[in-house]
């Protein structure tokens, strides 16, 4: 297990490594630069600014500086909010955005397991087709349609619940947290019920009832189990994309996470902090992904004897 | 089977846990509203979250808005008439035929540590203002300054050349190249302000633009308010200042500025009394509010125009009559009637009307039959033979359906076949500064009311000017003329002939006159409409007895 993990993290290196350089080089490419503004930048000002922001240098000595400042854990200051360095922005945003999207987590794991294994019981009848129905409208519903719909029933018709901020008035993490989990409970909903209604054909699980065990402990102990594998896979790269596209749910609630920098920063030709997030953010997906991986290979007792083996 | 009852169960406490937890956080208590007008404060919507508020570094509204609560230039804008009024300077005297301005201090100025503003101030802030390594982007407001630009450039090394002197502590003189009657308003402008030497010593060097000298606690200012709390994409929060000058004036206890990027969230949270003030109203909502008795919505013409830049140099728009059969074939009463809900005024001239008393001439008017015969004129009889002509925009949806509408009339007066194209914003600028279109969406809000903030665009190769258009007489009259009008009557007479010069030759198309758009709760008072969208916090007070009625969905 441990040489799998290793063997992953190397892997990491060299992708990460294209990440950085791609993303430096396409920034650059990209027409128009973080100073052009719709009132001329006069000559004299821009050359003062790319001195400033060591733009003035070749290209490739920018690079190997921004390698060399990265490898110090030195982000570099924002071009777009003089005063502040990207690292200062993303530590700022970043615990925002990650409690938002555990809290978004949460709730797809709770809604979505509960309707996907309540539906797999009895497959093909009411039970089952309401609520992946249900499901199948949370993942076509987008979030900046539910959003504004929750808010206007919550927050300005009912006047339940507050319709902004995060952290400021209590229960105002509630509409954006439902907000976020809603599309992702309906995926948990339909991974956990295809997983479920597998396992549930097992010959193991045919035993279990033939045993005479009562139905919640089959379904809860013996079935659980494996059925839900299909969802611990999804939920690295899931909890990655909550964090890196929480950007829509953070605008409609105008909650002070990462998204709305990392978005903005392109239109912003932020250079520093277009890399900062991206740099961010993937090394992020590359380790949540790798987490899944072993929390799957953990329940799966047959993968995870062929990794002790080391056959990996 | 015993399943349904268990998990029935499971899913009942589920549920009922969340609508527990739904309900303790309901009931929410008293709104932002209630609770600022109990204790004075001011709840903002600031439109974005502001760069930072270093007065020498920033650009923009937001920053604008809050640089203003926290600091004082030499003077200030009348809130009504914006005419300039006395603000860290008590008065001011012109000699030498207007070139050199003796600025007279308020000994009771202070900064926010208690220390006294002096002359000094200022010209250690106009130096670091100015030096070409600040990379002040707003340099430029202190060109009238005799050398100021030679300094800005790199051409002159030692700033005792420029032309401000502290005579003693509380006397500044300023000398001019050439009488410039609207330098007193720039000194309400942030790019004039005054810092405090000594903390942006503290963290660094006169020219840093990095350091923490601006930030909560370190950051020493000169206006009605001090800064307490900057919680970023949050809030900015300001307090009244003790060491005010004209503090008893300051009804506010403070103010909370909100990054309200959302205009649609803004809007709501207007509506749950989370907010006094809005940046902005979103168009679809503009007729809900208008048709409400008392109504909370704040419209009022803004110091800026939208048009259509023209590159003179592209066939068929180097032809000066398709450019004016173009712009006579616009209907733009109707565009703003049903594109934009009556939330513009239609344009005909570059410079807004009421520009400080200045009312641009109407050269031209809608008149599609004189159009089609210009455009006969020009080769293209019924459009016959028209080469194709593309309007580029930034990607915005106010953008495209203004192209939109435009390409339909100038299809259906003119019978020419018009293609639109958007851009994303940094690849539109590029497209416009390289001169890379035919015809380009533009718009200009100026920095201070003078109607000379829009003629000089359109000098020969002016940096804004964009359109090739190169006229000697046009700039004999912005350049050297019209700033040695001996009167005010004489200098708006230059300006209407050379505005008339620019509308007769069209290197842009003028199409609409902004609006400034707010909605304002009731309880506030001391907000006035006028052209610069200028907001004097230090006069704004709260009234607690007056409510939001009625609901607007």
């Amino acid at each position: 297990m441990l040489r799998f993990i290793i063997s992953r993290l190397l892997q990491a290196i060299p992708v990460i490594f294209i990440v950085i350089t791609a993303t430096f080089f396409l920034v650059r490419a990209a027409p128009g630069g973080p100073f052009d503004a719709e009132k001329v930048v006069l000559p004299e000002v821009k050359r003062a600014l790319e001195a400033q922001y060591k733009l003035d240098l070749p290209l490739h000595e920018q690079y190997f500086a921004y390698l060399s400042d990265l490898a110090q854990g030195e982000l570099g200051p924002s071009f777009k909010y003089p005063g502040r360095s990207v690292n200062e922005i993303l530590f700022s945003g970043l615990p925002v955005t990650a409690e938002l999207g555990f809290y978004a987590l949460l709730i797809a794991l709770v809604i979505g397991v509960t309707a996907g294994v309540f539906a797999s019981l009895k497959p093909n009848t009411r039970q089952d087709y309401i609520p992946m129905g249900l499901a199948m409208i949370g993942i076509c519903m987008p979030s900046f349609l539910l959003g504004p719909l929750l808010v206007l029933v919550f927050g300005i018709y009912l006047e339940w619940l507050p319709i902004s901020g995060w952290g400021s008035i209590p229960g105002d993490k509630i509409l954006p947290s439902i907000t976020l989990g809603a599309a992702y409970a309906a995926y948990v909903a339909r991974l956990s019920r295809a997983g479920m209604l597998e396992i549930l054909s097992q010959d193991y699980i045919r035993t279990a009832r033939a045993k005479g065990l009562p139905e919640w402990l089959v379904v809860g102990k013996h079935a659980l189990r494996g059925g839900l594998i299909p969802v611990v896979a999804f939920l690295g790269p899931a909890f990655a994309g909550l964090l890196a596209g929480s950007f829509v749910v953070e605008t409609i609630f105008q909650i002070p996470g990462l998204g709305r920098f990392y978005v903005q920063a392109a239109f912003n030709r932020d250079y520093t902090m277009i890399l900062g997030t991206t740099v961010f953010l993937s090394s992020l997906i590359v380790l949540f992904n790798l987490v899944s991986d072993v929390a799957a290979a953990w329940l799966n007792p047959r993968l995870r004897s062929q990794l002790s083996g080391g056959s990996q | 089977m015993k399943t349904r009852p268990a998990l029935g169960g499971l899913l009942r406490t589920l549920f009922s846990t969340v609508i527990a937890v739904s309900l303790m956080a309901c009931g929410a208590g008293e709104s932002n509203v209630l609770q600022g007008n109990r204790s004075g404060i001011l709840h903002y919507g600031n439109g974005a979250e502001p760069q930072g508020l270093d007065p020498h570094v920033v650009t923009g509204v937001p920053e604008n808005h809050l640089i203003r609560a926290l600091f004082e230039g030499l003077a200030v804008k009348n809130p009504i008439t914006l005419e300039p009024e006395p603000g860290v300077a008590q008065r001011w005297e012109f000699s030498d035929e207007g070139k050199v301005i003796t600025f007279y201090l308020n000994p009771e100025a202070r900064w926010s540590n208690g220390e006294q503003l002096t002359a000094s101030d200022y010209v250690w802030s106009w130096n670091r203002a100015l030096h070409p390594e600040t990379g002040n982007l707003y340099a430029y407001m202190l060109y009238p300054v005799k050398n100021a630009e030679a300094y800005a450039k790199g051409k002159i090394k030692d700033f005792a050349k420029v032309g401000v002197k502290a005579l003693d502590d509380t006397t500044l003189e300023v000398t001019l190249n050439a009488p410039t009657p609207y330098f007193i308003q720039l000194m309400d402008h942030y790019s004039t302000f005054a810092v405090h030497p000594e903390t942006l010593l503290k963290f660094g060097k006169m020219t840093d633009r990095f350091t923490p000298w601006t930030r909560v606690g370190s950051m020493v200012s000169n206006g009605a308010f001090v800064l307490t709390d900057w919680a970023l994409n949050r809030h900015i929060k300001v307090a009244k200042s003790e060491h005010y000058w004209d503090r008893d004036k300051v009804s506010l206890n403070g103010v909370v500025f909100y990054p309200t990027e959302n205009v649609v969230s803004e809007e709501r949270m207007f509506r749950v009394e989370q907010l006094h003030y809005t940046a902005v109203v979103p168009l679809d909502k503009i007729p809900v509010y208008r048709e409400r008795p008392n109504t909370p919505y704040l419209q009022s013409p803004y110091l800026g125009t939208y048009y259509y830049l023209v590159n003179t140099d592209r066939p068929p728009v180097d032809n000066v009559k398709v450019r004016q059969a173009l712009s006579m074939s616009v209907d733009r009463e109707k565009l703003v009637r049903s594109v934009l809900q009556e939330t513009a005024v239609p344009a005909y001239s570059i410079t807004p009307p009421g520009t400080l008393g200045y009312y641009p001439p109407q050269v031209f008017s809608y008149d599609p039959d004189k159009a089609r015969a210009l455009l006969a004129e020009a080769g293209y009889p019924n459009g016959e033979g028209w080469p194709g002509l593309e309007i580029i925009y930034n990607t915005q949806e106010a953008h495209r359906k203004i192209a939109v509408a435009i390409q339909q009339m100038w299809k259906s007066e003119l019978n020419v076949d018009i293609t639109i194209a958007n851009q994303e914003w940094k690849v539109y600028l590029n497209s416009v500064s390289q001169r890379d279109f035919q015809v380009a969406r533009r718009g200009w809000i100026g920095d201070y009311v003078d109607a000379n903030n829009f003629l000089d665009l359109f000098i020969t190769d002016g940096g804004n000017n964009n359109t090739g258009y190169s006229n000697a007489i046009y700039d004999d009259l912005i350049l050297q003329k019209a700033p040695r009008a001996q009167s005010r009557e004489e200098r708006y007479a230059l300006f209407t002939e050379a505005e008339t010069m620019l509308m007769e030759e069209m290197p842009i198309i003028p199409i609409y006159t902004y609006t400034s758009k707010h909605l304002i709760h009731p309880s506030v008072e001391g907000i006035y409409p006028n052209l610069m969208d200028s907001l004097n916090l230090k006069y704004v007070k709260l009234h607690p007895e007056q409510t939001l009625s009625g609901e607007v969905n």
